[in-house]
């Protein structure tokens, strides 16, 4: 009956108002209103910024310290994936299936299984203060001091433009490398041992074994991290701005989109500018997940 | 009751939820125009006592910024003294390490406060709020009868460098309370022990690192290699030394070519060597706590600083440690300006804003801090020099502080100051993470001035940035 569908109707439309509404106002608006203000040159403090359209946009072509930052979440875009799955499969598989009888981990696997998970549960800023300290340039450093203990020259981890990158690369998969452990630990616990037995009476050794059984059968998992590490790449802040010398540096060599950001906003005062950067990562980021969604489908192996 | 509104449950739950809707949406992130009941406060008449016409019943909100001077120089010192005045004006003190994230939005909002210590790393952009016209124009502070005596001007009560850097657009806005002054710090007992004495010239400054170096005893000199600017100071100054004041006038205006003039270059290149040759072994990686401290522990002998750094170290420095401070040496024969000229200029930032509730309380704020009784306790409290002229007098102060005011005293007129990196903060962090790879040898120093030229090129040419000129 009619009446009574449109009862029904109305009835479900009042559950799924206020989230939706909910949605739109803390979701959505704030969004619309970025775009607004990127097109504005608000500098935070009046209440009637001037229109300016395209002006904020036209400049971020010309901000070098904006391209190095995009070039920086770039590298990390492709590098941090890239190792940290690298290294987490390495783990997961000795974890699980490395060991000596070819069905069950290695020696001590239950331990390390919490010890890799571990610098997952710290806060990033407490993080980046932790490395801070490891990577202090004098005898005080943890790395440093051993080193010059030897003789060798202290390395400038985060003071040397050069190597500053590498050591917030290495940070970020030092932190991510336990959950990606976790996460392909079970998935390797839902194929079944039987396989893994049937290779080895075939003859697998432990490479075969990784790169014709787990690796394919792992791949929705691996997809998945791909997918969760990239948009960490993107997103990447609070690393670089608490740990690096002066947010970003030495000499904007670990600079990111991000950090860019909150410099114009609330160093700079440049809002509208800050939002224009803002909108261009907010198009990076989807355009991202777009891609690598898109790529890497592939037929699910059924077992 | 037949009169009675029927409202359905399903229309009250619809209205409860519609309520937070629109007030989300009208206090988002976008700035909203909000109607101005600051001014509406009827104007009560001025008099000798209450030059600013201020209502002796309203609050006055109060921010201070809790840094390297704390907090209690404010609660102890000045809000005391401000009610022994106004004893029905109800003062609400606040401090915070983060002025912008706590204030900002209150002047998108259109309510700040009535006084703010706007000062520190996170301090809210100057350049920013003139622009806006959210200043309050504080010359009828400066026209003002003193504190202390209604016979005398404020204006005549304090050094003119703040009325000089406290004025954007032409308008005295901003109130710098503390004189920094500028120079090289060392450990006066650890250079009596070794015999070392503080440079004259430029030549004696790198023979004295020849022989600390020599010593084994600890480094010649060190910055806190994490912020660069601890460094970029002494550069510029000695730029100033060498090519007369005008070098540092030319940069704050954006001149064509100011960077890279000869005495840049050759001040540039003097540090640079510093850099190469005589450094504290990690300096690159050190913020300017752990230098300091490192020279508290007789690690190193020189750094660059200001004379808030002896109150800063209090808690490390041995108490027979006795800091000193010498200006810029001499450079060479054809230095334009004479052996002990310095760099010091107000900082200590108070502003208050013009659309705040209480603006004339917020002046009248200020012209108790300036009071003799005031200033003269708080340099004492923190051991550092006011702005307010012989406020000193007769305190004790402690080895640093007395150094660096003897400094002062002999610089005389031969005092320079830059405000390009308060003006322009984009110019800032360019100088910032040019200076620091200057020091560590990443580029030479044609390129560093280069670099430099080529940022202030760029903020010359942005239509987006206000200029400012002095």
């Amino acid at each position: 009956m009619i009446f009574n569908r449109y009862r029904r109707g109305l009835f479900i439309t009042s559950f799924l108002a206020a989230p939706v509404i909910l949605y739109l106002v803390y979701v959505i608006s704030p969004y619309i209103q970025a775009f607004y203000i990127a097109m504005t040159d608000w500098r935070g403090v009046t209440a009637t910024p001037t229109f300016i359209g395209l002006d904020n946009f036209k400049r971020l072509f010309d901000d070098g310290t904006f391209w190095k930052a995009v070039t920086h979440n770039g590298a990390l875009l492709v590098l941090l994936p890239l190792i940290t799955i690298v290294i987490a499969l390495f783990f997961a598989f000795l974890l699980n299936v490395g060991g000596a009888q070819g069905t069950s981990g290695i020696r001590g696997s239950k331990f390390y299984r919490v010890v890799f998970f571990f610098p997952q549960v710290l806060a990033v800023a407490v993080v980046a203060v932790l490395f801070q300290q490891v990577f202090r340039p004098d005898g005080s450093g943890m790395l440093n001091g051993p080193l010059m203990a030897l003789g060798v020259k202290p390395i400038g981890f985060l003071s040397d433009p050069g190597v500053a990158f590498w050591s917030v690369l290495g940070v970020m998969v030092w932190q991510a490398v336990g959950f990606y452990v976790v996460l392909f630990s079970a998935g390797l616990a839902s194929i079944p041992r039987d396989m893994f037995e049937a290779a080895q009476i075939d003859g697998a050794g432990r490479v075969s074994l990784f790169f014709r059984i787990t690796l394919p059968l792992l791949w929705d998992t691996v997809q998945v991290a791909w997918v969760y590490l990239g948009i960490l790449a993107l997103d990447v802040f609070a690393i670089v701005w608490v740990m690096t010398d002066q947010h970003g540096g030495p000499d904007w060599s670990t600079t990111v989109m991000a950090a860019e950001i909150y410099r114009n906003a609330f160093q700079y005062f440049r809002f509208g500018y800050a939002s224009a950067l803002g909108v261009v990562m907010f198009f990076f980021t989807v355009g991202f997940a777009i891609l690598s969604l898109r790529f890497s489908r592939r037929e699910r192996i059924e077992y | 009751m037949p009169n009675t509104p029927h409202i359905s449950r399903r229309e009250l739950l619809r209205g409860a939820a519609l309520v937070p809707v629109a007030g989300a949406l009208a206090a988002c992130a976008t700035p909203a125009a909000k109607p101005s009941a600051s001014s509406s406060a009827a104007p009560v008449a001025t008099s000798a006592a209450n030059p600013f016409g201020m209502a002796d019943n309203k609050p006055l909100e109060v921010w201070i910024f809790d840094g390297g001077f704390g907090q209690d120089y404010a609660k102890n010192i000045h809000q005391p003294l401000f009610k022994s005045k106004h004893p029905n004006v109800e003062i609400k003190h606040n401090a915070t390490k983060e002025i912008t994230k706590v204030l900002q939005p209150r002047f998108a909002g259109g309510n700040p406060p009535d006084v703010i210590d706007n000062s520190g790393a996170n301090a809210m952009d100057f350049g920013a709020l003139a622009q806006d016209g959210q200043l309050q124009d504080l010359t009828p502070l400066l026209d003002a009868p003193s504190w202390d005596d209604p016979n005398t001007k404020v204006r005549d009560t304090i050094d003119q460098a703040v009325i000089d850097l406290g004025t954007y657009d032409g308008t005295f806005s901003v109130l710098g309370y503390v004189n920094y002054i500028f120079g090289i710090w060392y450990s006066q007992k650890a250079f009596r022990d070794n015999g070392w004495e503080a440079p004259k010239t430029w030549d004696e400054f790198l023979k004295l690192c020849e022989t600390i170096k020599k010593s084994g005893k600890m480094a010649p000199f060190t910055y806190a290699g994490k912020f660069p600017q601890y460094l970029y100071e002494p550069l510029l100054t000695m730029a100033a030394k060498i090519g007369g004041a005008e070098v540092l006038v030319n940069i704050d205006n954006l001149e064509d070519g100011a960077w890279k003039t000869d005495a840049m270059k050759a001040s540039a290149t003097a540090w640079a060597e510093i850099g190469a040759k005589y450094l504290m072994e990690g300096t690159a990686g050190l913020d300017h706590v752990q230098t300091q401290t490192a020279q508290n522990k007789y690690k190193v002998a020189m750094l660059p600083s200001g004379s808030w750094l002896e109150n800063e170290q209090k808690t490390t420095t041995p108490s027979d440690f006795e800091y000193g401070m010498f200006p810029i040496p001499d450079f060479g024969g054809s230095d334009k300006m004479p052996y002990g000229m310095l760099h010091s200029q107000p900082s200590e930032n108070f502003i208050v804003p013009s659309k705040s509730a209480n603006p004339q309380g917020g002046m009248e704020y200020l012209r108790a801090m300036l009071s003799k009784k005031a200033a003269g306790d708080f340099s004492e409290m923190v051991k550092t020099v006011s702005v307010v002229k012989g406020a000193g007098e007769g305190r004790k102060l402690s080895p640093g502080a007395e150094s660096a005011t003897k400094a002062f005293a002999a610089a005389g007129t031969n005092v320079v100051y830059y405000r390009w990196q308060t003006w322009y903060a984009q110019l800032k962090d360019e100088a910032i993470a040019a200076t620091g790879e200057l020091m560590t040898g990443g580029i030479k120093p044609d390129a560093y001035l280069e670099r430099l030229q080529k940022k202030a090129d760029e903020i010359k040419k942005d239509s987006s940035i206000k200029k400012y000129k002095r």
